[in-house]
């Protein structure tokens, strides 16, 4: 399951990344590398063997549903790199 | 006042032999007249700290006073801290004026600390040598021409050069205990869940921990005692009630049961490196403690398992950074997703970029089962392989490191060297176990680290058996030539 230059593309646009076309094959040969070390794992007897997901296999407790969270509109919006009245600034979506 | 430790600082301050306002503006000249070269901090706080200084001299004045009341201590850049920058390393974050402030320098704070500034650190905490950071590389105090190890490399070096007594750091693959190793001090990874990630900047969230980076193993249980505990804010952080770490110290080690398995000692492994850890046995057996060689056979598969599951957890973490809210932001987008792209190209570096991109393709459709799935069922494998030896023995011990600082630049273009660099400490954050770094000698006038692996919460066993040892050595008290 070598990774190609198509594959870098199509990883990189699900990851949100722009990669220049010059880069994806040098990218892909790491990639490659990386991939052919993680391959080891198939070594592995893992039959029956239940994944692990939290080193103490605890699972989200839960908690009285009672609001916790300040309104933090005013700390939090003016790090934002574009805001107008009180709302995020993207570029345009629906046209 | 800077070759003493943290807990003699604190015994000087309580009998006011000097002021906190004098302890910490001699660090601060210190950080000023070293760090230009050592590149140890990112940003130094001044006027903060001396602020704190003063509130905690008007503290202990009246007699009260906490538990790190007046002392200084640089907390790692992935740290949020109100009002003042928080990077993570990143160009993603070089403008991100953190808007709360973590968990754990909440706590500090509240028992007294001083925070001198923030620490350099590899980009988001993903390398073993801080030279991803985007704010250059961090120089080991013990040969400039090397690197402190990573990713909490300016928290070990600035220790090592006495430019705080106190650190904090993280580990999610080692980047506490190798960087302690290669500097030579002492640094602490807690049990997973026993201190809060809240506030802490997520690289691999089933994997993070952050713990105390210092000059001896009773400063790291003096911190350790001010970070842990449960947080309603994390939820995976455990409730479990807090040791008294400062108390567990000096217990004996008539009977301590040392596990050493022989995956630490492989044949290929450094031989003065594998005589450092094993002096380390020797003078531990000598006060009473029993060696029991052991076996750990999947611990080998653990830098495979690390590197499908830490770079899966990052790129689901690291997609928050869009260049909408907060963080590096691209000129000119033409549309939403030329915002996100180029946002998130220019923001992050290449190793970033790189962990990424193999997260997302072992988490796509097709792969999942064959990469995620699979290297999750290895770390159980691993964890019940620590269970089995933790049936019969207390701590284990090894090397925490297998090479000492290797030269800047070495092994940049070599990402499977780079991250072999890790292998001994990988596989106790796959199991979630507590584990310590302590100085255990010079290779070539470079420190050497011995790791001591604890079962889960048993934090204060492996203080005690670091301590134990550091009463009847010195490599913990060594200080680099040029910062003596």
């Amino acid at each position: 399951m070598a990774i190609d230059s198509k594959v870098v593309a199509q990883v990189a646009h699900l990851a949100c990344l722009q990669v220049d076309d010059n880069e994806t094959a040098a990218l892909s040969e790491r990639l490659n590398d990386i991939l052919a070390m993680v391959d080891q794992l198939q070594q592995a007897d893992v039959e029956g063997v239940a994944p692990l997901a939290h080193p103490l296999d605890v699972s989200q407790p839960l908690r009285d549903d009672q609001v916790t969270e300040p309104d933090v509109r005013e700390r939090v919006m003016p790090i934002a790199p574009a805001i107008e009245e009180g709302c995020f600034l993207v570029p345009r979506v629906i046209e | 006042m800077h070759t003493k430790t943290l807990t003699e600082l604190r015994a000087g301050l309580a009998a006011r032999e000097f002021s906190s306002r004098e302890l910490t503006e001699h660090f601060l000249r210190r950080i000023r007249q070293f760090d230009g070269e050592l590149n140890s901090l990112i940003t130094v706080t001044e006027e903060q700290a001396l602020a704190q200084a003063d509130a905690a001299d008007a503290t202990l004045a009246r007699g009260e006073g906490g538990l790190l009341t007046g002392l200084p201590v640089a907390h790692k850049d992935i740290f949020c801290t109100e009002g003042v920058r928080t990077s993570c390393g990143s160009r993603m974050l070089d403008n991100f004026i953190a808007p709360y402030t973590a968990t754990v320098v909440e706590k500090m704070a509240a028992q007294g600390a001083v925070m001198l500034g923030k620490t350099n650190m590899d980009e988001f905490a993903m390398g073993s040598s801080n030279e991803t950071s985007f704010y250059g590389p961090v120089k080991n105090p013990w040969d400039q021409e090397r690197v402190p190890g990573g990713s909490s490399g300016g928290a070990a070096a600035t220790l090592a050069a006495r430019l705080t007594p106190a650190a904090t750091g993280t580990d999610t693959g080692g980047s506490i205990r190798q960087p302690a190793a290669l500097n030579g001090v002492t640094g602490l990874k807690p049990t997973y869940g026993r201190v809060s990630r809240w506030g802490m900047i997520a690289f691999a969230s089933s994997l993070d921990q952050a713990g105390p980076m210092g000059l001896s193993a009773a400063d790291c249980a003096l911190m350790l005692g001010a970070m842990a505990g449960h947080d309603d804010k994390d939820s995976t952080s455990l409730d479990e009630p807090v040791g008294d770490y400062l108390n567990d110290l000096n217990q004996n080690l008539e009977g301590l049961r040392i596990g050493v398995p022989e995956e630490f000692f492989p044949d290929t492994l450094d031989g003065a490196i594998a005589e450092s850890s094993r002096e380390a046995l020797r003078e531990l057996e000598k006060q009473g403690a029993k060696l029991v060689p052991l076996s750990l056979p999947s611990i080998k598969l653990s830098v495979p398992a690390y590197y499908v599951i830490a770079p899966a957890e990052a790129s689901s973490n690291l997609s928050r950074f869009d260049g909408v809210r907060y963080g590096h932001r691209c000129d000119d987008p033409v549309d939403l997703l030329d915002l996100y792209k180029r946002s998130r190209s220019e923001g992050f570096g290449e190793e970033v970029k790189r962990r990424i991109l193999v997260g997302t393709y072992a988490l796509s459709a097709g792969y999942y089962d064959a990469y995620y799935r699979r290297a999750q069922q290895v770390r159980r494998l691993i964890r019940d392989d620590f269970a089995r030896a933790f049936a019969e023995v207390d701590v284990i011990m090894g090397p925490t490191s297998p090479e000492t600082a290797f030269k800047i630049g070495a092994k940049v273009d070599d990402p499977i060297n780079m991250y072999m660099a890790d292998v001994f400490t990988i596989a106790v954050n796959l199991a979630g176990l507590p584990a310590l770094s302590m100085p255990s000698g010079f290779v070539n006038g470079l420190p050497v680290g011995t790791q001591v692996i604890g079962n889960y919460f048993q934090e204060g066993r492996i203080l005690n058996v670091a301590h134990r040892y550091q009463l009847a050595t010195d490599w913990h008290q060594r200080i680099p030539g040029a910062f003596a």
